[in-house]
């Protein structure tokens, strides 16, 4: 019998949205896996399991990750925070909100990924990483259309809803700004 | 405008797609592929397998149940020892967990007797014939006049073969199905549909049972686009797992599973001529399609039943020919036979308006119909001409110069392009039950799918409006097979069948409605299936009109689409917000068809190559730029009581004929091989 193929089990601590969780999980589990079968956080998706389509984007330490390509066991003791945790209590964050004033999804299913990697690209502008199209990296980045489009273009949406995306993008940045100031 | 009634629990992570319902005891599938072409199960080895701490079970033709193979071939699960594709399921793991199922899966040894499979579709394959109907009861082949000797005596000729690649539907969500049965036989399901009812009626025969026995739940359904409008194998696995550990299964087919099982659109060769009058009036259109099925189900396309509406022609022909070949399944995706039928033909529409100089749109103009022409029927509305006429203004087409490959910004090359659109305006029979509650409230309830299409939305309004309600008072219930039968989320028919349905029985409910209600609430109900049966005799379809600008990298032959613009006439809006999101979504799609969708078919093995998101390309947030939507108002009162044509397929319809035509206005060039991609425009340029 492959050696490799017994299962084996460590104990992992997960803070997800504020909420500590004690866990034994199997060492071959994914984060996405572990928040969805174990813990009961559905709202990250699998649509590939293999890194390719950003519905599983989750904030590891605040910063946008693929769950499904985060062993969880790698993770002990990491705050993560997923869809259910981007609202402050019944209310919406601004980049949610603008995603249903925008219609930015239809079927809903990358809308959990969008929305996680939406914030945590909004931190990343704010904190002044430049993207490919970024023209001059020496300089803050603007964020215009294209900006948007290419540091949302991780997520994809198969109902083609890119161009609610966008504008839902832009106005969630705007209100957020507005928040802010 | 109405958001989504979803909305909320979509941006909160609240609404549960099928593998997402918590129930005690869950164990999980994965399934094994065969990974021959051709051919015959010898022997399954699952000693490594079950070995496996965690394994409850291990499924193949040797010990599988039986079931009933007769509702659709691919359905007979684990039936037999035959190989009838690359990657089709041969055995399955039942685990106590993901990882444990898994890994169980990757150690069961299959053995074979392989056949060299025969996968290639080409139009001398000496097993083409004649399918006695196409996709869903079409005749396969269509002739008026003279074509040939017309064709032959045309001023100008048009003589050419476009091919359209196997593409698949790829729905984020995966095909999902988690299976419960109980103690007292009957079988209740979540799953990723596009019709409860039909996956009811269908694993029903497949299991046995009787429809009551099976109850189908799928109130968020994460996109289809026709491949969850029949039952996968996904939801025959669950359910044997199911029976056969006594546990509850869920399954979700992972994405590199989904291309050989949960069906993909046909690649077609489609040779046309056209023969016209010096200034573009057709005198002969011949359209004749070769595409492919496979060995398990016959599965014809339509691909040339919209030239057999489009355009006045007095001589005509169409054909289909099929090979079954050792292939999954071909299917449904997102407007079947419009999708690759107007590709074509309004590709070689633009190549007749460079031959005879006419402008695009007014080529399209000149041939317009009052009349179907194939059938001779009136149409009950066609407003192709209103859509061609508001797209060229919005759009800024007045003045372009038609010549091709001679604007140049840069090093980059910019051209326009303008296609039709077209999809049949399709009703289905149903059910529906409209109560009245004592507080005041209503709740209509049909087993009805919401894949993303905000049907969900439409339905409401449609309730409300009949009641004479406001929109709070008033729930509607979809996505559960226990509710009143509804037809399948397909054929873009969906709100016109469902809504007729819940129109109906609204009306009913206020016909019943005197004063005050019953503490037990008052009902009523409807049935549409003589309405839909006595209609009178019309053509009834959608048309539209895209227009697009696309740049072209000179020295990479990179093609980046600037922008899209789409014209639609759809009957009456039922909902201005999501109807502007199905048009963009599939003029989206239709990008993905133009530039980067293909799935390449393993010539020697069998089964598609690329597997996976990162090698079939479907477009992405930077792919997709400025793409917007509009319709022109039409009233139509021959389509149901809503006066709504559906909407979900004609956005694709026409979209990549749109974007190949304005690649051609760029570059000079004529790829008449899709996807359009820089390897097959560069050596053009
Ligand atoms: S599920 Fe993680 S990227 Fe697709
Ligand atoms: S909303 Fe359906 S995939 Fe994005």
């Amino acid at each position: 019998m492959d050696s490799e193929a017994t299962p084996v089990h460590a104990d992992l601590t997960l803070v997800v949205n504020g909420r500590e969780h004690r866990l034994n999980v199997d060492t071959r589990a994914s984060l996405l896996d572990v928040l969805r079968e174990d813990i009961g956080l559905t709202g990250s998706k699998k649509g590939c399991d293999h890194g390719q389509c950003g519905a599983c984007t989750v904030l590891i330490e605040g910063r946008r990750a693929n769950a499904c390509l985060a062993l969880a066991v790698a993770h002990d003791g990491a705050e993560v925070v997923t869809v259910e945790g981007l609202a402050d209590g019944e209310r919406l964050s601004p980049v949610q909100e603008a995603f249903i004033e925008n219609d930015a999804f239809q079927c809903g299913y990358c809308t959990p990924g969008q929305l996680c990697s939406a914030t945590g690209m909004l931190d990343e502008v704010d904190q002044g990483w430049p993207s490919a199209v970024t023209a001059d990296v020496s300089t803050e980045p603007v964020l215009d259309d294209d900006e948007i489009r290419e540091r949302m273009s991780g997520n994809l949406c198969r109902c083609g809803a890119y161009v609610g995306i966008v504008a839902a993008v832009r106005a969630g940045a705007r209100s957020r700004e507005a928040a802010e100031a | 405008m109405t958001e989504r009634l979803e909305s909320r629990e979509k941006v909160t992570g609240a609404a549960r797609y099928a593998f997402e319902y918590p129930v005690e005891n869950v164990a999980y599938a994965a399934a094994v592929q065969a990974s021959v072409g051709r051919g015959e199960v010898l022997s399954v080895d699952i000693e490594a397998a079950q070995r496996l701490p965690g394994v409850l079970a291990v499924l193949s033709h040797e010990n599988a149940p039986r079931v009933d193979s007769e509702p659709d071939g691919e359905l007979a699960l684990f039936q037999s020892r035959t190989v009838s594709y690359r990657g089709q399921f041969v055995a399955a793991v039942i685990g106590e967990t993901l990882e444990t199922a898994r890994e169980a899966a990757r150690l069961v040894r299959v053995e074979y007797a392989a056949e060299d499979p025969d996968v290639r579709l080409r139009t001398d394959h000496p097993g083409l014939y004649k399918p006695d109907k196409v996709n869903p009861v079409f005749p396969a082949d269509t002739e008026l006049g003279e074509p040939e000797a017309a064709f032959t005596d045309s001023a100008v000729r048009v003589d050419v073969t476009y091919t359209t690649p196997a593409e698949h539907n790829n729905p984020m969500e995966p095909h999902t199905t988690l299976a419960l049965w109980d103690k007292d036989g009957s079988l209740l399901l979540y799953d990723s549909t596009q019709g409860a009812s039909s996956v009811q009626s269908t694993i029903a025969k497949v299991f046995g049972l009787d429809p009551t026995q099976v109850r189908v739940i799928a109130p968020h359904v994460g996109g289809g686009f026709g491949s969850k409008g029949s039952p996968r194998p996904n939801v025959v696995l669950a359910a044997m797992g199911a029976r056969v550990t006594g546990r509850p299964v869920k399954f979700a087919v992972p994405r590199q599973q989904m291309f050989a099982t949960t069906g993909y659109r046909t690649p077609t060769v489609q040779r046309f001529r056209l023969g016209a009058d010096p200034d573009g009036r057709l005198n002969a259109i011949l359209h004749d399609v070769f595409e492919q099925t496979s060995t398990v189900r016959e599965f014809a396309e339509q691909t040339a039943t919209p030239t057999r509406t489009m355009y006045q022609a007095p001589n005509r022909r169409t054909s289909h020919r099929l090979v079954a070949l050792d292939v999954p399944t071909p299917s449904w995706m997102r407007a079947p036979g419009e999708t690759p039928g107007m590709y074509a033909l309004e590709s070689v529409m633009d190549e007749l308006a460079v031959v005879t100089g006419v402008d695009p749109v007014e080529l399209r103009v000149r041939n317009d119909t009052d009349r179907e022409p194939e059938s001779g029927l009136p149409f009950s509305s066609r407003n192709l001409v209103a859509c061609l006429q508001e797209g060229a203004d919005r759009f800024g087409w007045a003045g372009r110069d038609p010549a091709p490959g001679v604007r140049r910004e840069g090093r980059r090359l910019v051209g326009t392009g303008v296609a039709a659109s077209t999809y049949p305006a399709y009703m289905q029979p149903g059910r529906a039950i409209a109560r009245a509650e004592p507080d005041g409230t209503f709740t209509v309830r049909i087993a009805a799918a919401d894949i993303g299409t905000g049907a969900r939305t439409a339905l409401t309004l449609i309730a409300a409006e009949t009641l004479k309600e406001d929109i709070d008072r008033v729930t509607v219930e979809i996505g559960d097979s226990a509710f009143p039968r509804a037809s399948v989320a397909g054929g873009s028919s969906g709100t016109a069948s469902w809504g007729t349905a819940v129109v109906r029985a609204c009306e009913s409910l206020r016909g019943r409605l005197n004063g005050e209600v019953p503490p037990e609430g008052l009902e009523a109900s409807a049935d549409t299936s003589a309405e839909v049966k006595n209609r009178d005799e019309y053509a009834r379809h959608a048309f539209g009109a895209q227009f697009a600008e696309v740049e072209v990298d000179a020295d990479t032959a990179e093609i980046c689409v600037r922008r899209m613009l789409g014209v639609f006439a759809v009957g009456r809006v039922l909902n201005p917000m999501t109807a502007r999101s199905q048009f963009i979504g599939g003029m989206t799609m239709g990008i993905g068809m133009a530039l980067m969708e293909e799935s390449v078919m393993d010539g020697e093995f069998g089964d598609y190559l690329n597997r996976d998101l990162a090698q079939y390309h479907v477009p992405s947030c930077a792919d997709v730029r400025d793409v917007d939507a509009f319709w022109v108002e039409e009233s139509d009162p021959h389509l149901n009581p809503m006066g709504s044509k559906g909407i979900g397929e004609i956005g694709i319809v026409g979209a990549a004929a749109a974007v190949g035509n304005a690649v051609h206005h760029a570059t000079g060039v004529r790829v008449r091989d899709l996807p359009i991609t820089p390897a097959r425009l560069l050596p053009h340029l």
